[in-house]
């Protein structure tokens, strides 16, 4: 294994293991904006993850997922952001 | 060790520095609004090098343009999700934290 994908490898589990961190907030939060915004930012580093693993392996095809994955995250928190305003709540 | 690879391996570390400020103020501080600031501007910043790291990798390829594509729209959306969020907030009647108040963990 050469050094770059070894090091990009590497990157990647720690940005999981900071995303498994980051599940405290997701659990305790005592607002439903702070848990939105721990799953926000867990989304984010899922996608940072993918295309570090894409660009360790020579996986190239594992970008299109990653592009998709950003564009879903977004759009999650601009519907629950909304909907909780104008709608009282998600459901 | 090429200095591409060097450059390489300083923007994955960059990366995973700036995420592991980001789930430190978003785990430590005291409040929503706090700790939206964090998330939004720490962690877009890790998301900038790590994909940095990522298009540099590839090369000259198709690849670097999906790279640099989606490094472009994280760094629009990502702030963009943040703030939204935190209008809803603000809009709900959520208070941010002022000095008086206790800590609610």
């Amino acid at each position: 294994m050469s050094f770059i994908s070894s090091t990009l490898l590497t990157a990647a589990g720690a940005f999981v293991l900071i995303s498994l961190t980051i599940v405290y907030r997701l659990v305790r939060g005592p607002t439903m904006q702070d848990r939105v915004i721990a799953v926000n930012v867990i989304g984010s580093n899922i996608v940072i993850t993918i295309a570090l693993v894409a660009a360790a392996t020579g996986e190239k095809s594992a970008l299109d997922i990653a592009i998709v994955y950003a564009l879903l995250n977004f759009l999650m928190s601009i519907a629950i952001s909304k909907f909780t305003v104008e709608r009282g709540g998600v459901l | 060790m090429t200095p591409r690879e060097i450059l390489i391996a300083l923007l994955a570390a960059g990366g995973v520095f700036f995420a592991f400020v980001a789930a430190v103020g978003i785990l430590r501080l005291p409040d929503l609004y706090t700790r939206s600031h964090s998330a939004s501007k720490s962690d877009t910043l890790a998301a900038g090098l790590a994909l940095g790291a990522v298009a540099l990798t590839f090369g000259s390829d198709l690849s670097t343009v999906k790279a640099v594509l989606l490094l472009l729209f994280m760094f629009i959306t990502n702030p963009t999700a943040a703030h939204a969020i935190a209008r809803a907030a603000a809009e709900e009647g959520i208070e941010p934290w002022t000095r008086d108040e206790e800590v609610d963990e």
